[in-house]
């Protein structure tokens, strides 16, 4: 099968799973809390919905406002295409964790950049609050894949989820350890999860991720909501890989490829129910803590880097 | 039974005069219930006036002194109290906007009620007010601009995300801390206190238990009290208590869903779920007690009508189950950081604004009409909750232990009561010719004391209903809460004072 295939084939995987990853967090939040809630496929119909509609804009609104949506969908395919969440052959070989790290930046930014677009106070306000918090996660999420690279001295993720997948009892170190607790918050926190952010208030002055992204509408709205979908599933996805590496395909060859798909899709919907589950007992934290957590997790990726080099 | 308050009624004739009164009153423990105007003709027996009644209240015995004050019609002019009181000051301006009574020396004379595409010199409470005139352009608002490095503005609403009644709220901020919130409500005025007048008496009742929909009970109460105290009507005891348990049946499921939200502001959803589910459980026994699951139909004047009492097993319950997550919800610490500290309302802030209600009583003030204007003796079993914090967790908790006591006299007053009509006959009220009865109604709702004062005509039908809900006093304190507060906070802080929108603008 050619990597060109491979990576289309997963990039395609990953855009039609990840609306199901966030009907899966849904449905197991409600059910936790005694709701009925929704169905899991819910999500997917409402970006279907919104598909079908023209977009709006708002007056004055530039040209950050209308590159946005998809600025944040095509670095959210290309890491769904490079990174090895199926197969650590192929394409994957150039999923450098720098650039990984810079595309997803490249998206928070561009969404940042359209709500200060918009000229409303909410954009704005939702603009500065996601850049305080993207200032604090980014370091993390780089520092602590630095971690589990220096074991096999290169950042190229494919070379360290394939070095985990052939030697799965290597990845339990304290350095791992501490660089997945140090990743999980990263990961709440650049998905705009509870306790950063409330993916389901109605409060516009509480908002972060929501308070950006209020001008969208019609088929702008549903990319937004995709790639940020998208990128839940992505981090979900590596954190699965990074940590839990059975079952990725280290070749190409279709039984290889279709189970690494299935166990991929698994490990995800299983790691969005602990999300899930996680975020019923939590509680989301004054705008004014969540600098606190995130230097907590900051300080924790830097510790798994010191252990990987002082245990290693 | 509680004795029958005798209220105390003065003309003054001068403007040192009516100083004097409101200096003493206040400071013997008085305070200001409501200022009422009356658009009298010539037929009154005080001949044609522009009549402002300013009741005084005071509990424990319960005290009720009127001052009456006469202005001329054509041009009405009033000495302004609000050197004396902040809640005069607002109802200074309420009247100024309906009645044109301009208060001479008001610090802040500017439009409070008056919607601003109504014509300036319209005032629809007037007698010669007549049917609304076309409404002319909107007038600018007049925000106050806070200059400085960094400030900006956050204007949010009246339209808002959420299914929650319109206003308008404008934040400067610095970075993410209030520097000032201005808040611009009065986009729901309907004209309620107008609609009373002209109808019977006992027509009233249904338009009183919708002044605001989540306080049937308090409101249909109140006017119920006035009504009885203008006519002379004795209510039997057994409806005394009817009336005193279905106050606690409507705090009790407001106060739940209250608890509940306070929770799903600070994204604890599971308590906002089971607060739902219980306050269902609740609606549904008010649908078995009234017939109406938010309690309507069951008060009217001289006396209760019960289809069933509640089961007391389900109330128990429900109190348990409250107490559970309010347990949980305290005990969570992301939950009881977010509520600690925010929002803090001082004793002294809450006395000068003239707070009432749960929010008085998280700052320290203990006043309660069921203590200070009785209409049942509830004994032991009412216990007055007060905390001194004055922040958003103390409000809570007032809710909490409010929503226990509720159960409790709930509990107490049930089995004393037996279900169907318990009425005093008002067929016989008709007065004298061109007589005029006033009364006051003095209730606690669920969000603090409410007060009526009904003018009934010698027919019978009303000629004046003055309404005062206890979120007319209580939003200037809002803004006063926020110095301090962060934006992201402010849902939080607003959720944890509730006020009514509907029943501040009438």
């Amino acid at each position: 099968m050619s990597a060109w295939i491979a990576a289309a084939g997963q990039a395609l995987l990953i855009a039609l799973l990840a609306p199901i990853v966030t009907g899966v967090t849904r449905a197991v939040r409600a059910r936790l809390e005694g709701r009925a809630g929704g169905r899991i496929a819910q999500p997917w119909r409402d970006i279907r919905k919104l598909l079908r509609k023209p977009p709006t804009s708002p007056e004055g609104a530039g040209v950050f406002f209308s590159a946005a949506p998809v600025v944040l969908m095509s670095t959210s395919l290309l890491i769904a295409a490079t990174v090895p969440f199926v197969s650590t052959a192929g394409i994957a070989g150039s999923a450098d964790l720098i650039v990984v790290v810079g595309l997803l930046l490249l998206g928070t930014v561009a969404l940042a950049l359209a709500g200060l677009d918009t000229g409303t106070a909410f954009g704005g306000m939702g603009s500065s609050r996601e850049m305080t918090i993207a200032a604090l996660v980014e370091p993390t999420l780089l520092l602590a894949v630095f971690a589990l690279s220096t074991r096999v001295g290169t950042t190229n993720l494919g070379v360290i989820v394939a070095a985990g997948a052939s030697d799965p009892a290597a990845v339990f170190t304290p350095a791992s350890l501490l660089a997945f607790a140090a990743l999980a918050i990263a990961t709440l926190a650049e998905t705009a999860r509870i306790p950063v952010d409330n993916p389901s208030t109605h409060l516009e002055l509480t908002m972060v991720h929501e308070a950006m992204i209020l001008e969208y509408s019609g088929r702008d709205l549903a990319l937004v909501e995709w790639a940020s979908a998208m990128r839940l599933a992505i981090l979900l996805g590596l954190l699965a890989n990074l940590f839990a590496p059975w079952g990725v395909a280290t070749g190409t060859t279709w039984t290889a490829v279709v189970i690494a798909a299935a166990v991929l899709t698994v490990k995800m919907c299983g790691l969005a129910t602990l999300l899930a589950a996680a975020e019923v007992y939590a509680a989301k934290l004054r705008l004014f803590r969540v600098p606190e957590l995130l230097a907590g997790s900051f300080a924790m990726a830097l510790l798994a880097v010191l252990t990987s080099y002082i245990l290693a | 039974m509680p004795h029958r308050p005798h209220t105390a009624v003065i003309e003054v004739g001068s403007a040192g005069e009516l100083g004097r009164h409101v200096t003493r009153l206040l400071a013997d423990g008085h305070r200001l219930a409501l200022i009422a105007a009356h658009h009298d003709t010539a037929q009154h027996r005080g001949g044609q006036a522009i009549r402002i009644v300013y009741l005084f209240v005071a509990g424990q015995p319960d005290r009720r002194v009127e001052l009456v004050l006469r202005a001329d019609p054509a041009k009405p002019h009033i000495p302004s109290l609000a050197a004396l009181s902040f809640p005069a000051s607002r109802f200074e301006r309420e009247m100024r906007d309906l009645f044109g009574v301009e208060p001479d020396n008001h610090p802040l004379p500017r439009q409070l009620v008056r919607h601003p595409h109504w014509p300036q010199d319209w005032h629809p409470m007037r007698l010669d007010a007549g049917t609304r005139p076309p409404l002319t352009g909107a007038e600018a608002f007049p925000f106050l601009t806070v200059d400085g490095n960094g400030v900006y503005e956050i204007p949010v609403g009246p339209v808002h995300a959420g299914l929650i009644e319109p206003g308008h709220f404008r934040f400067s901020v610095v970075g993410e801390t209030i520097l000032k919130m201005k808040a611009r409500l009065w986009y729901v005025h309907k004209g309620t206190e107008k609609l009373f007048e002209g109808k019977h008496f006992a027509d009233g009742v249904a338009l009183a238990e919708r002044i605001s929909g989540d306080t049937a009970v308090g409101h249909s109460l109140a006017y119920c009290l006035a009504i009885e105290e203008a006519l002379n009507i004795d209510v039997p005891p057994q409806a005394r208590r009817i009336r005193a348990m279905l106050l606690e049946l409507e705090r009790l499921h407001n106060h739940i869903a209250d608890i509940g939200a306070l929770c799903n502001d600070v994204a604890y959803g599971i308590a906002h779920a089971h607060t739902q589910r219980i306050r269902e459980t609740l609606l549904r026994i008010n649908k078995t007690v009234t017939g109406h699951r938010l309690l309507r139909g069951a008060i009217r004047p001289g006396g209760a009508h019960l289809l069933n009492t509640p089961d007391l097993m389900q109330i128990s319950s429900t109190a348990q189950d409250l107490a559970e997550i309010v347990e949980i919800a305290l005990g969570h610490t992301v939950v009881r950081e977010r509520f600690t500290g925010t929002a803090v309302l001082t004793r002294q802030q809450a006395a000068d604004v003239g707070v009432l209600g749960y929010v008085a009583k998280a700052s320290g003030l203990a006043y309660d009409a069921r203590t200070a204007h009785p209409f049942t003796n509830l004994g032991e079993t009412l216990s007055i909750p007060t905390f001194t914090e004055g922040d958003v967790l103390a409000r809570f908790r007032i809710r909490a232990a409010e929503a226990q006591n509720s159960a409790a006299i709930i509990r107490q007053l049930a089995p004393t009561i037996t279900p169907g009509h318990h009425h005093t006959e008002t067929g016989d009220v008709n007065g004298h010719d061109g007589d005029i009865r006033c009364g006051t109604g003095i209730a606690e709702g669920w969000r603090g004391t409410i007060t009526h004062r009904a003018e009934v005509g010698s027919d019978g039908r009303l000629s004046r209903v003055k309404i005062v809900d206890p979120s007319f006093l209580n939003w200037p304190a809002l803004p006063v809460a926020l110095t301090e507060t962060i934006v992201p906070d402010f849902p939080l802080a607003n959720k944890s004072f509730n006020l009514s929108y509907a029943g501040n603008d009438l």
